[in-house]
């Protein structure tokens, strides 16, 4: 193995061990909902390449009122879709659209875009 | 008569303060009709008691415009339809901004190829200027990264800064690598020659993969459009304006939005029924074809309802609105196949889980890739090697098939369902139905009409029958009793003519009593003949035991205090079931039947309709528990039923089917409803599901196999056997088609027509 040969190697196999760590293992934003008067949690995310914040804590048996914006034209975050809740959305670009829905059980429900490429949870307390 | 007032809530916008609110309630309390008034400043809404003789909702919103304020539009569908048109026309847009960025990239390519080809001839060369060549071929190239390609590296950098992969990044980091490369061998030759590599350009390959990528996803966005087709054709079906009759009784043409309920709408032939009412004036056919799917139009008569969206065929009617909006059943049935397209298939799961790890372990496999070659493959052309594969790897293993297998299936079949009258509530529904081996149908409604209907009409000896029928109708025709009624039915079905019968009276528990052309008729049970001293002739008492052991009702008739016929009355059976059960038999499935009546009926529906196993006398609470021992059996149980008392059973079956005009809480305890009341859409319904997860299926193996075929082929493994390298071209048309593939495989099922007998 010459030189270039061995930094080659070691490049790659740091290369590989950062996206292994980068998209696996760092840690991820989380935010929690902020209730309103009217009892309404709300929580506002960006959605660009990613959901902006993408972990999202909201508690049990009170209504939800998620508002995503969409700030891109890309056609992967075009479509929204929350399994567990039966929704699937078009996200129009620079648009704000508002997903309503009432967890009444505890947990993670993973949302995700159309291909199930981009994903956010919603942790429900 | 005291004039009625209505009440309208209107939205507010643009007010800043409280003196806001009072200035839009002054604005409105001065208007002509407006009762009454209320401005809320912190919920920006106004409620507006007003007579519709003087005010309408249109003339209140001009009110607050006059006041400089807006109104909201707060029509729920309106905004939902709004919103779709809003989302289609920025879909349309980005279409044919994507086909341009297509057309100039292909546009390059097919110029670059050519020009990137002339080394391949040696005399060729030897005239052009390489390094002048490839300058030529950045300069053409860069408009296709930048212009075309350019949503592709923006995404990618995106998702990267939110941890995320998706599929822009591979193509990215592929392309961009070949174009990185290219134009270093480009700028500084001289550093490759004197490591003895020759510097060689990949400006065509960069070209060609955002060109042919970009084929793939124009080909896609038009295939997904297509699979939504169905549930858009439903929306589009409403009724754009209904014919209001005023208090006055003129007719005023009126935007669906503006309906009421209450309101009196007048239908003429040929015309839509715009939201759903009861028919108070006239009767008419209506073709309910786009909700039930039943092809046949349904005879409507006073007092029957009719729903929005249905074509009126024949007569003219007027009916009073009980519905608008979003409690249509139109808007129903859009929202529940809505919802059903937004749930996950349990099949799904794998896919999902492969594709949340797919990416960032394709870019380490790409990353891997090059390492190798560059360590393994001859010294002069190791750069070049491990460039091309790991570029390969990169673009073959875009995972758009993968995630498109399921979801585009579901969608293109949950929406022909609802085009026959099939309503799936989620994806899970559906695939459980594929699995189902036992269908326990509930006797009374599924198999049958579920209301009595004459069987026989047995005149005793002597007798005319036609003359009987009328006496006997003109009795029935003043009884409310549910027996009566089925009586009248068959008299108006053989067409007997009314005659009129005088002093009805019924007696509670037996019968009825009247007078007919001066004749005294009795119609009843056994015990009311008996208890008036009517004896029965023994060729009647053989004809009514006859009747009794097939398990009929037997009422008897008297005239002048002598018995003169029998009718025999009975809950029939469907037309369409014994053929629908013999078609599920027919699938594999076993029919199991349940029902309330006695062994006796039930052995006799059961021999009607070729079912084999059956529970007699099965309380309604018992229902589930019936359900529960065919499970236990290892049974896949699907259970049909239409009443309140079948909720328990229909969630306790591993699928439930709520049939035709089922109660709202049988349609929630069920994860398919049938819009008509025929077993044929059990049939249709499992028959549907089979299809559509055979192609899910074919989908899933597909994509799979194609990237689990096609990394290997592509990181080179076939190299060392059999000299094949996948070029990163081939791999990009490859990868194009995957997942056009899969969109025309789920595309195949929106010719799915159910089976008929």
């Amino acid at each position: 193995m010459d030189t270039t040969e061995i930094i080659v190697t070691l490049t790659g196999l740091a290369l590989s061990a950062f996206v292994i760590w980068y998209f696996f293992f760092s840690a991820r934003q989380t935010a929690s909902a902020v209730s309103t008067a009217s009892g309404v949690q709300e929580v506002d995310i960006t959605v660009k390449g990613g959901y902006s914040p993408d972990v999202i804590e909201v508690e049990r048996g009170k209504p939800v009122q998620l508002s995503f914006y969409r700030d891109e034209e890309n056609s992967c975050s075009e479509e929204l879709l929350m399994p567990d809740f039966s929704i699937r959305r078009d996200l129009p670009a620079f648009k704000t659209t508002l997903v309503e829905l009432l967890p009444q059980q505890a947990g993670t429900f993973t949302f995700t875009c159309g291909m199930g490429m981009l994903r956010g949870s919603l942790v429900v307390k | 008569m005291e004039p009625t007032t209505k009440t309208e809530t209107l939205d507010i916008e643009g007010m800043t303060c409280a003196s806001c609110a009072s200035f839009v309630e002054k604005s409105l309390t001065r208007t002509p009709g407006v009762q009454r008034a209320m401005v809320n400043f912190a919920t920006e809404k106004a409620t507006i008691d007003y007579l519709p003789t003087q005010a309408t909702p249109a003339t209140l919103k001009q009110a607050v415009v006059n006041a400089g304020y807006g109104v909201t539009e707060r029509a729920p569908d309106t905004s939902a339809a709004d919103r779709q048109a809003e989302i289609d026309q920025q879909k349309a847009l980005a279409y044919v901004k994507l086909k341009r960025r297509f057309w100039v990239a292909t546009v390059l390519a097919i110029v670059i190829m050519p020009l990137s080809m002339l080394m391949l001839w040696p005399a060729m060369m030897a005239r052009v200027n390489m390094q002048w060549l490839n300058y030529g071929l950045l300069v053409l190239t860069i408009p296709v990264l930048l212009y075309s390609g350019r949503e592709f590296f923006t995404s990618a950098w995106n998702g990267f800064k939110h941890r995320a992969a998706n599929m822009d990044t591979l193509i990215a980091v592929g392309t961009g690598a070949a174009f990185l490369y290219s134009l270093a061998a480009t700028v500084v030759p001289g550093w490759f020659m004197r490591r003895g590599i020759m510097p060689e350009v990949y400006y065509d390959t960069t070209a060609t993969i955002i060109a042919l990528i970009l084929l793939g996803k124009v080909l896609e966005l038009r295939a997904k459009t297509q699979t939504s087709a169905a549930i858009k054709a439903l929306m589009g079906l409403q009724a754009k304006t209904a014919r209001v009759v005023r208090p006055d009784g003129q007719e005023v043409d009126v935007p669906i939005e503006q309906v009421q309920l209450n309101d009196l709408i007048v239908v003429r032939p040929g015309e839509k029924v715009a939201t759903d009412g009861l028919i108070e004036e006239g009767r008419s056919a209506v073709d309910e074809a786009m909700l039930t799917g039943e092809s046949l139009p349904v005879e409507k008569k006073t007092g029957d309802p009719v729903f929005g969206a249905t074509l009126n065929k024949t007569g003219s009617f007027r009916f009073r609105v009980t519905k608008v909006g979003a409690d249509t059943m139109l808007s129903q049935i859009v929202k529940l196949v809505e919802d059903s397209q937004g749930s996950r298939a349990p099949i799904q799961r794998l896919a999902d889980k492969v594709s949340a790890i797919f990416v960032p372990t394709v870019v380490v496999i790409a990353i891997l890739t090059f390492v190798l070659w560059f360590d393994l493959a001859p010294v002069e052309a190791r750069l070049p090697l491990a460039l091309v594969n790991f570029v390969a790897v990169l673009i073959i293993a875009c995972p758009c098939a993968l995630g498109l297998a399921t979801p585009t299936a579901i969608m293109v079949s949950t929406g022909k369902g609802a085009e026959h009258g099939v309503l799936i509530r989620n994806a899970e529904a559906l695939e459980k139905a594929h699995q189902v081996n036992t269908v326990l149908l509930d006797k009374t409604g599924t198999i049958t009409r579920g209301e009595p209907a004459v069987t026989d009409f047995v005149p005793a000896e002597g007798q005319d029958a036609a003359q009987l029928l009328q006496v006997v109708a003109a009795v029935e025709r003043q009884s409310e009793h549910p027996l009566a009624e089925a009586v009248v039915r068959y008299a108006d079905t053989q067409q007997a003519p009314i005659i009129a019968a005088t002093g009805f009276q019924a007696i509670e528990g037996k019968g009825a009593q009247a007078s007919v052309n001066g004749q005294a008729v009795l119609i009843g049970n056994f015990r009311l003949l008996d208890e008036a001293g009517i004896s029965l002739s023994s060729a009647v008492r053989r004809q009514a035991d006859e009747l009794l052991g097939q398990a009929k009702t037997v009422l008897y008739v008297a005239m002048n205090q002598q018995a003169v016929g029998l009718i025999g009355v009975a809950d029939t059976v469907r037309e369409t079931s014994a053929a629908a059960i013999k078609r599920l038999q027919g699938m594999g499935i076993e029919v199991v039947m349940m029902t309330g009546d006695n062994p006796q009926t039930a052995a006799q529906v059961a021999g009607q309709v070729g079912i084999k196993r059956y529970f007699a006398e099965v309380l309604p609470a018992d229902k589930a528990g019936k359900v529960k021992e065919l499970q236990a059996e290892g049974r896949i149980v699907a259970m049909v039923g239409d009443g309140i008392n079948d909720a328990p059973a229909l969630a306790q079956a591993d699928i439930g089917l709520a049939m035709g005009g089922g109660t709202d809480v049988a349609m929630e305890a069920a994860g398919i409803t049938l819009m008509r009341s025929d077993l044929q859409g059990v049939v249709t319904a499992i028959e549907l599901s089979r299809q559509t997860i055979r192609t899910i299926k074919q989908n899933l193996f597909f994509a799979f196999i194609y990237n689990t075929l096609g990394i290997p082929i592509a990181a080179g493994l076939l190299y060392p056997f059999f000299g094949l390298l996948l070029s990163p071209m081939l791999a990009a048309g490859a990868m194009a088609l995957s997942s056009v593939s899969v969109l025309t495989n789920s595309l195949r099922l929106r010719s799915f027509s159910p089976a008929k007998n």
